[in-house]
């Protein structure tokens, strides 16, 4: 049905139809097909991106690249100065840092209150013993500092507060949820740690969409230290950032080979991630696709009615043709090959878009979610995929209304007969 | 060279049925140049248009040079046409987008020709009809006359044995058509078959035969010179 001899006649008719014919229509249908492809990719790749947004965050803020922390019945990593040598020597690893976690309560306004029946003015939350230099070179901790100023290696009885443990900035009023009121930098608060109490007093407040920041208190570790009383230097999370191009799962199985595994639970940044946060992507991915498929059969459509408008335009001229003795084969062969033009065309000019201007700026200034910068995620097979896809709903909107118009009677077509 | 026997044609218009052609016979020799003429609503051009293998008879036969016209498929008279018919229409009928070289070249690249020899032989026939200087011009960008001659060029470029003119000079000026009429009897003298319609007595003068129809048959064959 196609032969090469139709198809070089198609090609020959379709090559001049798209060079003579105007180019504000080529242009426009062009623009069409840019703006599918778009569809396609865009709208999953932000939904995807809403959530692996979240999930980098996680990752530059929170566990970096490799995250060792305690195993299920530990409070602590044992032998964990070991630990830490054994990490720092591997070539991998670019910095490091580690955190003292306990849980505790830091009250507010203990002096003021003078009736003890009323509600106290108390956050419930874990509070971290840092290595502010350290911690800052791994998950730039300063840089999300909203009051206030940052911790300094000798700050004395100074914390960090987390934006949501104050009201201010997360205005819940939940019988379960606690945060405190009318505090800042400058506020004394109480912090109460396993019936330890220490006057500190609040140096800044600091927010990220991650809730390991936002939603815990920062101290630096010689003082958070002699405060739980932890002298065997132990902690109960070390976070590794890796060199660029290194394997965070080498790194984690070499860890485990060398005996941290029966001392700590070794994960990549990967291996951290909640299922539920799996779950999300591919949910989001689905919703994407379900989405962008309506763009395509809108896509699909539109090719149709210009294929159809154009070959019912010319349906003498296709009379003619068959009349002369071109093939009904050959004129189809044009008309498809003018849509797999548009779609090509579209979808070039969409990857060029996507990867040269898109995703590069939506990476340099993310999207704002509430609990997330939103990114676009659009690997290059998925949108190698999506570009088939569009060439392969074109091609076939393009040729059912060519068929319609080419199988009509020829002396009629000419004649200009119904 | 072709023969009709008993043709007719009809035509159902809903419940009603027009006969254009009551049962033609005519029959056409190698090298002769036929003039088919008659008022308008004759059946001239529907009588033309069955020769040509445009459309399928009601009844009757066609046989050109010895092939059955109405044993033949589709797709078998597409390719008849192709290789041994020629068309020239009563408004040019050349595709826009294709200039005249373009536009002869085409059926010969259909045939299956090589570029380079489609085109030559396309850039030969537009030189008998003297378009030489006007191979890459679009058909915007000729007048009428030259346009019909592009296609006289593309229906004599692939040396068909038959060539079928339906009202040829009917959208020209006197002096275009009297260019056109030179050409056909030009290619009359070097051996081309011509059936042509016309409703000009002055152009069916020039040809060797005049069929004369009305009311769907012929009425009259007479011959001149």
């Amino acid at each position: 049905m196609f032969s090469i001899l139709n198809t070089r006649i198609g090609l020959f008719l379709a090559v001049r139809q798209i060079k003579r014919s105007s180019i504000w229509t080529t242009s426009l249908i062009i623009f069409v097909m840019i703006l599918t492809f778009l569809n396609l990719v865009v709208v999953s790749g932000i939904l995807v991106g809403l959530i692996q947004g979240a999930v980098d965050s996680i990752r530059e803020h929170y566990t970096s690249d490799i995250i060792i922390s305690t195993l299920n019945n530990k409070t602590y990593i044992e032998n964990s100065p070991n630990v830490l040598n054994i990490l720092k020597s591997l070539p991998q690893v670019e910095n490091v840092s580690s955190r003292y976690l306990k849980g505790g309560t830091i009250e507010a306004n203990y002096k003021t209150r003078t009736n003890t029946n009323d509600k106290p003015n108390i956050a419930a939350t874990n509070i971290v013993g840092i290595d502010p230099i350290a911690e800052d070179k791994i998950t730039g901790l300063s840089k999300f500092m909203i009051e206030g100023s940052y911790l300094e290696p000798g700050d004395y009885d100074k914390i960090l507060l987390g934006a949501y443990l104050n009201k201010k900035y997360l205005p819940i009023d939940n019988p379960g949820f606690t945060a405190l009121n009318d505090v800042g930098p400058g506020t004394k608060v109480r912090l109460n740690i396993n019936g330890i109490q220490r006057e500190v007093t609040i140096k800044g407040i600091i927010k990220a969409k991650v809730d390991e920041v936002s939603m815990r208190a920062f101290m630096v570790d010689s003082q958070f230290r002699s405060l739980i009383g932890r002298n065997d230097y132990n902690v109960s999370e070390i976070v590794a950032q890796l060199k660029p191009g290194s394997d965070p799962n080498l790194v984690r199985d070499t860890l485990i080979q060398s005996g941290v595994g029966h001392f700590a639970k070794v994960q990549t940044f990967a291996d951290a991630e909640p299922k539920f946060i799996k779950d999300m992507i591919d949910t989001f991915a689905l919703l994407g696709n379900l989405l962008s498929s309506i763009g395509l059969v809108v896509a699909s459509i539109t090719i149709f009615i210009v294929i159809f408008i154009n070959a019912i335009t010319r349906r003498k001229f296709i009379g003619i043709l068959k009349g002369i003795g071109i093939s009904g084969e050959a004129i189809e062969m044009s008309y498809i090959f003018q849509s797999i033009f548009y779609a090509i065309t579209g979808s070039v000019v969409g990857v060029a878009l996507v990867y040269l201007v898109l995703e590069p700026l939506i990476r340099a200034y993310p999207i704002d979610f509430p609990f997330s910068d939103g990114i676009l995620v659009a690997p290059l097979t998925g949108t190698l995929l999506r570009m088939a896809l569009l060439i392969v709903a074109t091609i076939v909107a393009g040729y059912i209304p060519a068929r319609m118009i080419v199988r009509k009677n020829t002396l009629d077509s000419i004649l200009g007969r119904k | 060279m072709i023969e009709t026997r008993n043709l007719k044609k009809s035509f159902q218009n809903g419940t009603s049925v027009t006969e254009v052609l009551k049962g033609i016979d005519l029959k056409v020799k190698e090298g002769e140049f036929i003039a088919i003429m008659g008022r308008s609503g004759a059946g001239k051009s529907t009588l033309l248009y069955q020769m040509s293998l445009l459309d399928e008879p009601t009844s009757g036969e066609i046989v050109i040079d010895g092939h059955i016209a109405h044993n033949m498929s589709n797709d078998e008279k597409t390719l008849f046409r192709l290789s041994e018919l020629g068309y020239v229409f009563q408004d040019y009928a050349l595709i826009p987008e294709l200039n005249a070289l373009e536009n002869v070249a085409l059926p010969l690249l259909m045939k299956g020709l090589p570029k380079a020899k489609a085109y030559k032989q396309a850039a030969d026939a537009l030189d008998r009809v003297k378009m030489s200087p006007h191979l890459e011009q679009l058909p915007s960008q000729l007048s009428g006359g030259e346009q019909q001659r592009v296609s006289i060029s593309r229906s004599i470029a692939h040396n068909p044995k038959i060539l079928f003119a339906d009202e040829p000079t009917a959208n020209l000026d006197n002096e275009s058509s009297r260019i056109i009429m030179d050409i056909f009897l030009k290619l009359h003298k070097e051996g081309q078959t011509i059936i042509m319609v016309t409703h000009e007595e002055e152009y069916g003068r020039n040809a060797e035969k005049v069929v004369k129809i009305d009311d769907g048959k012929i009425i009259s064959i007479t011959a001149h010179k």
